[in-house]
C-alpha cells in the first residue's frame, strides 16, 4: 500500500452527450456493499429530467434515420469500449454489489449482450415486417418504426446487465432514451455513460440520470413528450404511478421486474419490438 | 380573360335534368324482435336488473328494438362463462377444430350477408352501399382470415411458444358495429381466447344477430358472450379482475380512462382510439383520383371513421383547382335514406353526435371560417349533416386540432414537403395519413416522416384483414389485423 | 395557350377503376330509367363499318335510324348514322329532312396509315358528299413514339379540312394501353380543335370501356374549366346492353353534369345497343320482358 491519496471521481449526470452536475446541486452518497461511502452522485431534479427528455427528442430523428448498419456498428463499438474497461466494471461491481465471480460473469454477459443487439439492428425489421396480401389491387406492407422517446427505470438487482439489457434493444431499434438508474448502483451507470460517450453514440441518444426514483418517476411518467416507459424496478406503488400517468398521452408501458437478466432468454428481438410501432403502407398497383 | 378568371367562372350543373328515382333495399324479410336479451353462456338471458334501453334508427328516429342493460352481476356471469369455456373447452380443443368453428361462422355470415347489411344500415344510419359492399364483406373476410391462423400460430412468432391469454373483454364503437365486432372476436377466438364483448349502446342490433348466428354455428357455450349496455357496462368489463385482456376501440378520451383503470393490474390491453389524419395532395398528384380519395377519406361512413382524412393539406399551386373540383364532386353526393342503394351519405349515428358536429360548425362560423355545404335536400326526420368543407382555417383552430367524427373537412395549404409533414404531425394523434403524388420516392420519404400507423399513398380508407391497423401516439396501442394483430392476444414466452 | 403535352396530368389506374365500380352501383329505376333509356337512344350513332357494306345495307341502316320501332310513336330517333365516305351521299339522301346526322369515318380508317395529304383529301371528299360529322383516327405510331407535335398538327390540319363539319377524333385507346396515354391523347386532340373525342374504331379490342371513358371525361372537364369550351365524348365499340349504357350516362352526369346529357355532347358508337335500348323501353312501358323477335334488325 502506498501512501498516495486516491483521486475520487465526481459522478455526473449524462445529458445530451455532456456530463453535467444536477441543476439543483443536490447530491447523495452511493454506498459500497459494506455500506461505506463509495462516491457522491448527483440527485437529478425534475428539471434535469426535462432537459434529458429535450435532449432525447433532439437526437431522435437523426438516430432513427441512421442506417440500421450504422446503428449496429455503434452498438458493437460500445461493446468494444466495454471490453476495454472490463476490469474497471468488474472492480466496481465487486466493490458496490456482488462477488468477484458474479461481477466477472455480469460484465462478460453485458458485453456479449451488446454484441447480440448490435447484430439485431439490421435484422429485426426483416423478421417483423410483412407484405400483406390484401384482396384489392394494392401493394401493402408493414414495417416496424421506433416508438420515439423511451423512459427507462433500471432495476436494482442487476446493476450492469439490467441497464444494458434495457438500453440496448431500445436504441438498437432507433429510439432515444432517458434512463433513471438504480438508486443503489448509480455509480455503475455513470461508468457506463462514459463508455457510451466514447463509442460514437450521438449525444442525446442515451441520457442517464442518477437520483431518487420517487423524485423522477412522476415527472417521467407524466411527461407529454415521452412515448414509452420501460420499468424494471419492482416497487408496486411506482409501477402503479407509471401506469396511471401513462394515460395522459397514451404512453406504451412495459414492466420487466422479476426478470433474470443474466439468462440467455432475456435477450430477444421481442424486447426491441416492445418499443416499435408498426406502420402499414398502401399503394395502388397499376400502370 | 386570364386562366384564373376562367377557372372560377366555369361551373357544372349537377342538380337538373336527370335525377335517380328512389331505389330502396327492402327490409321486409329482415326479422327484428321487439326485445333482445344478453347472450351469455350460449343462451339468451334476461338482465339481472330487468332494465332495457332502446336503439333508434337514426334516419327516422323510430325505435328499432329494446336491448338488455347489463350490470355488474351480468358481466360477472358472462366472465364466468367465458372462463369456464376457456379452461374447459376452447383451450383444450385442437387448434384446427377451433379454426373450423371460425370458418363456419364466416360461411354462415356469407349466406346471410344481405340481411346483416340491411340491419346494419337501419341501426347505424350508414348507406346500404357501404354496409353491403364494405362492412359485411370485410366482416366475413375477417373471420375467414383469422380462422386459418388458429393452427398456424407457432409459425408466426419465431423462437417462442405462443399461448392464449384467457378471457378477453372487448368494447367496440358505433361507427362499424359488426365490423368492429369481427375485428375483435375473430383474432381472439383464433388465438384460443374466449370473449366477453360489449357493442355500443346506439348500435347493438347486428351484434345480437351475430349471437343468433353463433348459436346456429354450435359454437361451444361461453366462448363468445355478448353483453349490451352503455359506458357503465363497459367499465364493469374494464374493472373485472378475471379478465386477462381488454381490447377497446373508441375515443381517445375513453381510451385514456381505460388505460388509467388498468393501473396496478397485470392485464394486457390494446387501444384503437381517435385520429385527425391529414390527406396531403402534392401538385404532381393524379388530381382527379385525389379528389375521389379526399371524398372517400372524409365522407365515407358520414365521416364517422377514426382514420378519416379530416384535414386536407393541398400544395398552394393546385389549391384553387383542387377545391373547385372537390366542390363539384360533392354536388353529386346523395344524402338520404340509408337503405336507398344510391345513397352516398346516410344518417348521422345519433342526436348526440349530430349536436357535437353542429357545435364545431357553429364555432367555425363564429371564428370567421368559411363553410361550404352542398345544396342537397335533407329528409325531415332523422339526423343529417350535409357534406361540409371548412376553409379559411389555421392549425390553431379547434376544428383542425380535434376529432369532429362527421362529414366535415378542413382545408389548409402548404408550400413544401417539409411544411406538409410538420403540419401533418402537429397533433397528438397518429392513426393514419394520406399522400398523393406521382413521384415514388416522394411517397416513401413523406410516408416515412408521417408519425402514423397507416399510410395511404394515392388511395385512402382501405381496409383488409391481412393488413395491420392501429395508431401511434394518442391514437392507440397495438395493432389489429394481419400477423401483427395476433400478438396482443397471445402470451409470447 | 397550348400546354406541354409531355407534362400532362398523371392518372392513377386503380383510382379510376374504383370510381367506375362506384358508378356501377347506381341503381336506376322507374321514371328515371325510362328517361335515361330514351336519352341513350337519342345519343346512338348507328354504325356500319364493314368491307361488305353495300348500298342496300346502308339504306337499311338509315331506315332503322328513321324508324327504330315504328309501332311506338314515342320512340325517339337516333343521333346519327356512321358509314364509310363512299356511302355518305346515299345516307344523306335517305335521311334528308330527318335531322339525323351523317357521320363519316375518314383519314385512312381504321389504322390511319396513309399519307397525310391523302387522308385530308378523304376528309374533304366526305364533307363534299354531305357528311356533317367526320370521325378521324390519330396516328398512333407517332403518338407512341412520343411525337406529340405530329399528332397535334395532323388533327389541326384535318380540322381545317372539315370546314363546317364537326370533327370527332378517335384515339384508339386499345392501342394506347395506359390511361396516362389516353389522357395525353385527349388533351392533344382537344387543344388541336376536336369537337368530340372518341375512344375507338371498333376494330381493336378492347374498344370503349368505362374507365377509359372516365379518363376522357375528366380531360374534357379539365379542358372546359381551363378554356370554357365544351368538347363532346363518344365511346364506341363494345357497348351492347342498356345497363352498361345507363352506367355510362351515370358517369357522364356525375362527372360533367347535365349539360353533357345531350346528343350534341355525348354519343354512343354502337349498332346492337339500339335494339337493346328499345327492348328495355318497351319493358319499362309494358312490364313484360321482351324478345328480340319483336324488334327489327338494322
Amino acid at each position: 500500500m502506498s501512501n498516495r491519496l486516491n483521486v475520487l471521481k465526481t459522478c455526473k449526470l449524462y445529458i445530451g452527450g455532456k456530463f453535467s452536475r444536477s441543476e439543483s446541486e443536490h447530491y447523495f452518497p452511493a454506498l459500497d456493499k459494506k455500506q461505506k461511502p463509495l462516491a457522491n452522485l448527483c440527485r437529478a431534479s425534475r428539471k434535469d429530467l426535462r432537459n434529458a427528455v429535450q435532449a432525447a427528442r433532439k437526437a431522435q430523428s437523426d438516430w432513427s434515420g441512421r442506417a440500421a448498419y450504422n446503428r449496429g456498428q455503434i452498438l458493437y463499438r460500445m461493446a468494444e469500449m466495454m471490453e476495454g474497461r472490463r476490469e474497471q466494471f468488474i472492480a466496481e461491481l465487486e466493490r458496490a454489489a456482488v462477488s468477484r465471480r458474479r461481477a466477472e460473469n455480469e460484465t462478460d454477459t453485458a458485453i456479449d449482450r451488446l454484441v447480440h443487439y448490435a447484430g439485431w439492428t439490421d435484422k429485426y425489421s426483416a423478421l417483423f415486417s410483412s407484405v400483406n396480401p390484401v384482396a384489392s389491387p394494392h401493394f401493402n406492407f408493414s414495417i416496424p418504426e421506433p416508438t420515439g422517446i423511451v423512459g427507462i427505470v433500471a432495476p436494482d438487482d442487476y446493476p450492469l446487465i439490467g441497464l444494458i439489457s434495457l438500453i440496448a434493444p431500445v436504441i438498437a431499434g432507433g429510439n432515444t432514451c432517458v434512463v433513471i438508474s438504480s438508486e443503489k448502483y448509480g455509480s455503475i451507470a455513470c461508468t457506463l455513460a462514459e463508455v457510451i460517450h466514447s463509442s460514437d453514440v450521438p449525444g442525446g441518444v442515451v441520457n442517464i440520470l442518477t437520483g431518487f426514483r420517487a423524485d423522477l418517476i412522476p415527472h417521467l411518467a407524466t411527461h407529454m413528450d415521452v412515448n414509452a416507459v420501460l420499468c424494471a424496478a419492482d416497487d408496486p406503488e411506482q409501477k402503479k404511478n407509471i401506469q396511471e400517468s401513462a394515460h395522459l398521452n397514451v404512453k406504451r408501458v412495459h414492466f420487466y421486474d422479476g426478470t433474470n437478466w443474466m439468462k440467455e432468454e432475456s435477450q430477444t428481438p421481442y424486447y426491441i419490438m416492445d418499443v416499435q410501432e408498426v406502420k402499414t403502407t398502401w399503394h395502388p398497383v397499376g400502370i | 380573360m386570364s386562366e384564373k378568371e376562367l377557372t372560377t367562372r366555369q361551373s357544372l350543373r349537377f342538380d337538373e335534368l336527370w335525377s335517380y328515382d328512389p331505389a330502396p333495399e327492402s327490409p321486409d324479410y329482415v326479422k327484428i324482435k321487439e326485445q333482445y336479451q344478453l347472450f351469455i353462456d350460449g343462451k339468451f338471458q334476461e338482465p339481472e336488473s330487468g332494465n332495457y334501453f332502446d336503439s333508434v334508427n337514426p334516419s327516422n328516429e323510430e325505435v328499432l328494438a329494446l336491448f338488455a342493460e347489463a350490470g355488474k352481476k351480468d358481466v360477472d356471469k358472462a366472465v364466468a362463462a367465458a372462463r369456464k369455456a376457456h379452461n374447459g373447452v376452447w383451450s383444450k380443443m385442437p387448434a384446427k377444430e377451433r379454426g373450423k368453428y371460425i370458418y363456419r361462422i364466416a360461411r354462415l355470415l356469407q349466406e346471410r350477408a344481405r340481411e346483416f347489411a340491411i340491419i346494419e344500415s337501419m341501426d347505424s344510419g350508414k348507406p346500404i352501399r357501404e354496409s353491403r359492399d364494405i362492412d359485411i364483406p370485410q366482416v366475413i373476410a375477417h373471420f375467414f382470415y383469422h380462422a386459418g391462423w388458429a393452427d398456424k400460430l407457432k409459425y408466426a412468432f419465431p423462437g417462442v411458444d405462443p399461448k392464449p391469454l384467457g378471457v378477453a373483454g372487448q368494447i367496440i364503437p358505433w361507427n362499424f358495429p359488426l365490423l368492429m365486432a369481427a375485428w375483435k372476436i375473430a383474432p381472439a377466438l383464433a388465438t384460443g381466447n374466449t370473449v366477453v364483448i360489449k357493442p355500443a349502446e346506439t348500435t347493438p342490433l347486428s351484434a345480437l344477430k351475430l349471437a343468433e348466428l353463433i348459436q346456429d354455428a354450435d359454437l361451444p357455450p361461453g366462448v363468445v358472450n355478448i353483453v349490451t349496455g352503455a359506458g357503465e357496462t363497459g367499465m364493469e368489463i374494464v374493472r373485472h379482475p378475471d379478465i386477462d385482456k381488454i381490447a377497446f376501440t373508441g375515443s381517445t378520451e375513453v381510451g385514456k380512462i381505460i388505460q388509467k383503470a388498468m393501473a396496478g393490474t397485470d392485464r394486457k390491453y390494446t387501444l384503437e382510439l381517435g385520429g385527425k389524419a391529414a390527406n396531403i395532395i402534392f401538385d404532381d398528384a393524379p388530381v382527379n383520383q385525389a379528389v375521389e380519395g379526399i371524398v372517400n377519406g372524409i365522407f365515407f361512413n358520414q365521416g364517422h371513421v377514426c382514420c378519416a382524412g379530416s384535414r386536407l393539406l393541398v400544395q398552394e399551386g393546385i389549391a384553387d383547382e383542387l377545391v373547385q373540383k372537390l366542390k363539384m364532386r360533392m354536388e353529386t353526393l346523395i344524402v338520404g335514406d340509408p337503405l336507398d342503394k344510391n345513397t352516398d351519405i346516410g344518417a348521422i349515428n345519433s342526436k348526440v353526435q349530430l349536436d357535437r358536429i353542429l357545435g364545431f360548425l357553429s364555432e367555425s362560423v363564429e371564428s370567421d371560417q368559411r363553410i361550404y355545404q352542398t345544396k342537397c335536400d335533407l329528409p325531415e326526420k332523422g339526423y343529417w349533416c350535409r357534406p361540409t368543407l371548412v376553409e379559411n382555417v389555421s392549425q390553431s383552430h379547434r376544428i383542425v386540432q380535434e376529432e369532429v367524427f362527421g362529414p366535415v373537412l378542413t382545408i389548409q395549404t402548404f408550400r413544401t414537403p417539409a411544411e406538409a409533414v410538420s403540419l401533418t404531425n402537429n397533433t397528438p394523434y397518429g392513426l393514419s395519413g394520406g399522400v398523393w403524388t406521382d413521384k415514388g420516392s416522394k411517397i416513401f420519404k413523406v410516408g416515412k416522416s408521417i408519425r402514423a400507423g397507416v399510410i395511404w399513398a394515392n388511395t385512402f380508407n382501405k381496409f383488409d384483414p391481412t393488413s395491420p391497423f392501429g395508431g401511434y401516439k394518442e391514437s392507440g396501442i397495438g395493432r389489429e389485423g394481419g400477423i401483427h394483430g395476433l400478438s396482443p392476444y397471445l402470451e409470447l414466452s | 395557350m397550348i400546354p406541354d403535352f409531355k407534362q400532362t396530368v398523371p392518372i392513377d389506374q386503380i383510382g379510376v377503376e374504383e370510381r367506375v365500380a362506384r358508378f356501377r352501383t347506381r341503381s336506376i329505376k322507374k321514371e328515371s330509367k325510362l328517361f335515361a333509356l330514351k336519352l341513350a337512344l337519342r345519343m346512338v350513332d348507328l354504325t356500319t363499318l364493314e368491307g361488305m357494306d353495300s348500298p342496300g345495307k346502308v339504306r337499311q341502316l338509315c331506315y332503322k335510324a328513321l324508324y327504330p320501332h315504328e309501332i311506338d310513336p314515342e320512340i325517339p330517333q337516333v343521333a346519327a348514322i356512321c358509314v364509310y365516305p363512299n356511302h355518305v351521299k346515299l345516307a344523306v339522301e335517305t335521311l334528308k329532312g330527318s335531322g339525323i346526322h351523317v357521320a363519316s369515318v375518314a383519314t385512312s380508317f381504321p389504322s390511319g396509315m396513309g399519307r397525310l395529304e391523302s387522308r385530308i383529301d378523304e376528309v374533304k371528299y366526305a364533307v363534299e358528299e354531305g357528311a356533317d360529322e367526320i370521325d378521324m383516327v390519330i396516328s398512333r405510331w407517332a403518338f407512341l413514339k412520343g411525337d406529340y407535335g405530329y399528332v397535334y398538327d395532323e388533327i389541326a390540319a384535318i380540322k381545317e379540312a372539315c370546314g363546317p363539319a364537326h370533327l370527332k377524333v378517335i384515339l384508339e385507346t386499345g392501342e394506347l394501353e395506359t390511361y396516362d396515354n389516353v389522357r395525353k391523347a385527349s388533351d392533344i386532340a382537344m387543344y388541336a380543335g376536336a369537337d368530340f373525342i372518341k375512344t375507338s374504331t371498333g376494330k381493336i379490342s378492347p374498344a370503349a370501356t368505362m374507365p377509359v371513358t372516365l379518363v376522357m371525361l375528366g380531360a374534357i372537364r379539365d379542358y372546359y374549366i381551363k378554356t370554357g369550351n365544351k368538347v363532346g365524348m363518344k365511346p364506341a365499340g363494345g357497348i351492347r346492353d342498356s345497363k352498361t349504357a345507363l352506367h355510362y350516362l351515370v358517369m357522364v352526369k356525375e362527372t360533367l353534369g347535365a349539360d353533357w346529357l345531350d346528343p350534341d355532347l355525348f354519343r354512343f358508337g354502337a349498332s346492337s345497343l339500339a335494339n337493346d335500348l328499345l327492348m328495355q323501353i318497351i319493358k319499362q312501358k309494358t312490364g313484360h320482358y321482351q324478345s328480340p323477335d319483336y324488334f327489327s334488325i338494322g
